[in-house]
């Protein structure tokens, strides 16, 4: 538990022949810490959180998650990495639609058996999420607001170390948002998981540890502009 | 199994274009079976026209054409042999039973055949189904008939109706000279349809034939003045000089080879003795290309299916990327992408399959009799062939192949997309 969530070095990444979207030279997330990263849209939020992810590979420096350095892992490694270390929370349709509430939790379980075996009680998470009674329903009956629960929910399922979210609340209304990230908050402290929280909904901003502006430790942005 | 369930969930959420998919993979396979059904059927029957007849006996000639007009009735004998031939190889020690046939004369472009009662008691076919009447019985007097099925049917007659018979068997009426028209016939039986070339002849007895030729000469109608009056003749004064060639069952399997031998080489006559079922083969591989024919169309109405099940999967994937994302997020590599659409396009070819099957079952069993009866093609109602067998598993193995073309493009996608978001 020593290594810290996350640590960038040197990072520069580019989409095959596009502009260097991201140039980082160094970040630190410490674990447990709650992480609000704002930034425009179109400054590399995205590409940010899927290096994390180990979804996107080819960049050059170093990226170390939860202590794992993660140009060190395969394609597929990478994956199961993700699978069981890393929840994700998207914008919005985080949910297989031909899934059950409940299916839709359990399923990064079922795909990855080493988050199964730490992934604790669906029922439990859902209760703590409010979302028990919906564990049945189809997830096209729900509305955003209990979706994006249920997307927490799965995420939070097996208490994976780090907790990435991409503006989850977006799309909910004011106090849905509340509520949402409060849940989130609760939740997050339960399992001591690292939060990495993005938005550009700067009201936010004052619930966590720490805010880190994306323009403030990208220079990527900072060399196109004075291009 | 997570991926088997994922892709089961995933094509019954998109039950109608899953069902339409299934549907034209079904359609096509049960085209499929169906033809190889109707080609078995067709061979079958074929080789079933005649069963339990260890010999074929004629004069010697080509053994086509012995086959051809023993069991088809069609061409002609070009020698007949001797009604002394005949009776030796009757009571040879080895021989069970033996069906005369002599050939030459029709009625109205069916072929009459000079038997005897032997031909109604051991004639067999389609295994073990033997001759059996639908009115009247087997002629017993020289100048009864017994007409098959399709005679009966195709000139509407009945018992007891009076014939004329002509001599050759050229298509069509025969030729009014020709006509043994001083020596009618009666209908004294009608046999039940056999779907064998037995419906489309006219039996007589031996007898018969040799009364209404009795004056004739050298195959020419009697000069004036010296015919013989049909009442100036009866059974016991006819005498059968020859006939055009016989059936034959051995007392066991093994001695038709031996038997088969001795009748090629008998020194009285030149004979020639075929075992119908090499022959039936033989003829049977030189009409096969219209089966052929019929597989290399049904070939392409299964590609067109699979086509569709591709485009269908192809086209399905534009709103899926979403889908496809959330996978990967959740820790599902592009493996694990690929192995979901090749999975889903492997079930639906193999529901395809089942509904195919069902499909051809029920198809077969409701219509076999009306077949049968139109057509005189007995399809069995069968489980799958071996072929059959063959052709479901290449088109669930044309499936899985099919699968990985929108597998690569949806693996194409998630790499371009990564966790982005793309509705």
């Amino acid at each position: 538990m020593s290594s810290p969530a996350v640590v960038l070095r040197d990072v520069r990444f580019r989409y095959r022949s596009g502009p260097e979207i991201l140039d980082i030279p160094e970040l630190t997330i410490a674990r447990g810490e709650r992480i609000f990263l704002f930034g425009p849209s179109g400054s590399g939020k995205t590409t940010l959180l899927g290096l994390l992810a180990g979804v996107l590979s080819g960049y050059s420096g170093s990226v170390e998650v939860l202590g794992q350095d993660m140009a060190k892992l395969k394609g597929s490694a990478r994956d199961a990495f993700r699978g069981a270390h890393v929840g994700y929370i998207f914008q919005q349709f985080n949910l297989i639609p031909y899934l059950t509430v409940e299916e839709n939790i359990t399923l990064p379980g079922r795909l990855n058996p080493s988050r199964g075996k730490q992934s604790g009680d669906v029922t439990a998470v859902a209760k703590r999420l409010g979302i028990e009674h919906l564990l049945a329903r189809g997830v096209t009956e729900l509305s955003v607001g209990q979706q994006q629960r249920v997307a927490a929910a799965r995420a939070l399922l097996g208490a994976p170390e780090l907790l990435i979210a991409d503006e989850p609340t977006s799309s909910l209304d004011f106090d849905h948002r509340e509520r949402f990230l409060d849940l989130l908050f609760e939740n997050c402290a339960l399992s001591n998981s690292t939060l990495l929280f993005v938005s550009h909904d700067r009201s936010l901003a004052g619930k966590f540890d720490r805010q880190l502006s994306l323009l403030d430790f990208n220079r990527a942005h900072r060399k196109e502009a004075v291009a | 199994m997570v991926l088997l369930s994922l892709a089961w969930k995933s094509l019954r959420n998109r039950l109608l274009t899953t069902s339409l998919t299934v549907l034209s993979i079904g359609l096509s396979m049960a085209l499929l079976l169906g033809v190889e059904n109707v080609r078995v059927g067709a061979r079958e029957s074929f080789a079933n026209t005649i069963s339990q007849t260890d010999l074929i006996v004629g004069a010697r000639g080509g053994s086509l054409q012995l086959l051809l007009y023993s069991v088809f009735r069609i061409g002609q004998a070009t020698n007949n042999i001797s009604y002394e031939s005949y009776q030796h190889w009757k009571n040879h020690p080895a021989v069970a039973w033996t069906i005369p046939y002599s050939l030459g004369d029709s009625h109205r472009g069916f072929r009459v055949v000079g038997t005897t009662e032997d031909f109604y008691q051991h004639l067999r076919f389609r295994r073990d189904r033997k001759l059996e009447f639908a009115a009247g019985q087997s002629p017993k007097g020289v100048f009864d008939v017994v007409l098959g099925s399709d005679v009966a049917q195709t000139l509407n007659y009945k018992l007891g109706d009076q014939i004329v018979i002509s001599h050759g068997v050229a298509a069509g009426r025969g030729i009014a000279d020709n006509d043994h028209a001083d020596k009618p016939f009666t209908v004294s039986g009608i046999l039940k349809k056999t779907a064998t070339p037995v419906d489309r002849s006219l039996y007589i007895q031996l007898e018969g034939i040799t009364a209404v030729h009795i004056d004739w000469a050298d195959g020419a109608p009697p000069m004036p003045g010296e015919e013989v009056p049909a009442s100036k003749i009866a059974k016991e004064n006819m005498k059968v000089e020859q006939i055009t060639s016989f059936l034959l069952r051995c007392k066991t399997r093994i001695a038709t080879l031996q038997l088969q031998r001795e009748i090629n080489t008998y020194k009285e006559e030149a004979m020639q003795a075929i075992i119908p079922g090499v022959t039936l083969q033989e003829l049977w591989r030189t009409i096969g290309y219209a089966e052929d024919a019929l597989q290399v169309v049904t070939i392409f109405v299964i590609l067109v299916g699979l086509l569709g099940m591709l485009v269908s999967l192809y086209t399905s994937l534009n709103e899926r990327r979403r889908e496809m994302a959330i996978l990967r997020a959740i820790g599902a590599g592009p493996g694990k992408i690929i192995a979901l659409l090749v999975l889903e396009s492997g079930l639906l070819a193999f529901a395809g399959c089942v509904v195919g099957v069902v499909m051809i079952y029920g198809l077969s069993f409701v219509f076999q009799p009306i077949v049968e009866q139109q057509f005189g093609l007995y399809v069995p109602v069968q489980p799958p062939t071996q072929a059959g067998w063959i052709y479901l598993g290449a088109v669930i193995f044309a499936g899985i192949l099919i699968g990985f073309v929108p597998a690569w493009k949806a693996y194409r996608n998630t790499l371009a997309d990564g966790l982005s978001i793309r509705v």
